[in-house]
């Protein structure tokens, strides 16, 4: 019979089935097909961002002198200087470098699970993937703070004119940001942020679950009776993604 | 039953060493990137040069994660391809989105 089958194999070819023309099993294609899919959204949400920018004057002065109007775009590095428990001190993008350092942290404790169970070793996969699992959560513990500060606001506030929700044109003191109008600049500013880091958020919030779930699932011996491990080497690549992106983030939203 | 009839002990095999260490090798070479480019952010003038070292340095860090930690240069030709080939359109997402960018900007001021 196998001898059979083989003969057959070798007349179809290879797109003419039986084989894998891929080497890749059926959930982890589907895995690189959707996160392609997803390499376009954001991709959509980062070049708006730039379109965006671009149809803005920019901040023409010296970075040091930057005071927010909604006349230009900001300079993010000026915007993004608050870092928890160290009140209205200056610290340009040092809690978004920690969070950076976080999310690459928890994409090589993953890779190292991945690898883990490459070699069916349950107990370092349940290791790695917690040290994973607390990274994730941390990343979204920041990114919880970052939105709550960005949402309220300085101090100060920033004086401007604008046209209201009612359609008036007012002039008073800003604090914070929402959707229709911010202090540190024009309007879409505050709204991309919004839309591409709750996004991002979004997709490490759903990855944190699966996560956990492949934690569990490992730590009760789910894949060992299945013989192998390749749902945590699909979820490592979910993972990794969201860490390919906070990267794009971080230098379109944060460095440029 | 199925699943009690499958219940195998798996074999566990020793560490690769090698593997690990290329593992956090690239991490790394990772976090020394992102230092870099930081540094740069408060060190360079504003300006078309540092958008370019920005854009390369990210183009880097990205390969390295999808080459290094996702293992798309160890899978087939055909698979690389299907996900690499596609990004080609995005480079005109870019180049169309930029222009309507700059015309709004000569339309607005």
């Amino acid at each position: 019979m196998s001898s059979t089958a083989i003969e057959i194999n070798s007349k179809r070819g290879t797109w003419g089935g039986g084989n894998e023309p891929l080497k890749a099993s059926y959930g982890k294609l589907m895995m690189w097909f959707f996160l392609l899919s997803d390499i376009f959204t954001f991709a959509a949400f980062l070049i708006t961002y730039g379109a965006i920018r671009v149809s803005y004057p920019a901040f023409s002065g010296h970075v040091k002198e930057f005071t927010p109007s909604n006349e230009y775009w900001p300079v993010p590095e000026m915007i993004f200087d608050a870092v928890p428990f160290l009140h209205g001190v200056h610290a340009p993008l040092v809690f978004v470098g920690v969070m950076t350092f976080i999310l690459i942290m928890s994409s090589v404790t993953m890779v190292l699970a991945v690898e883990a169970g490459h070699r069916n070793d349950k107990d370092d996969v349940v290791k790695w993937l917690l040290w994973t699992v607390v990274g994730g959560a941390t990343f979204l513990s920041c990114q919880a703070w970052e939105w709550s500060h960005f949402i309220h606001g300085t101090d100060a506030g920033t004086i401007m004119t604008y046209v209201n929700s009612f359609g008036q044109t007012v002039t008073e003191t800003v604090f914070g940001a929402n959707l229709h109008v911010n202090e540190y600049g024009p309007a879409p500013f505050a709204q991309l942020f919004f839309f591409i880091t709750g996004f991002h958020g979004f997709h490490v919030t759903i990855g944190v679950v699966l996560l956990f779930l492949a934690f569990y699932q490992a730590a009760v011996g789910v894949y060992e009776r299945r013989g192998h491990y390749e749902m945590v080497e699909k979820i490592g690549l979910y993972w990794h993604f969201v860490d390919l992106v906070w990267v794009f983030v971080f230098t379109f939203y944060y460095l440029v | 039953m199925s699943s009690l009839e499958n219940k195998t002990t798996l074999e566990v095999l020793p560490r690769n060493k090698e593997k690990i260490r290329k593992i956090w090798k690239t991490a790394l070479i990772l976090l020394i990137i992102t230092a870099v480019e930081f540094l740069l952010a408060f060190t360079m003038e504003r300006g078309m040069l540092l958008f370019a070292i920005f854009v390369g340095l990210t183009i880097v860090k990205a390969s390295y994660i999808m080459m290094e930690f996702m293992h798309l240069k160890d899978e087939s030709k055909v698979l690389f391809w299907s996900i690499m080939l596609p990004l080609i359109f995005l480079v005109w997402l870019l180049i169309a989105l930029s222009k309507e960018g700059a015309e709004i900007f000569l339309m607005r001021w």
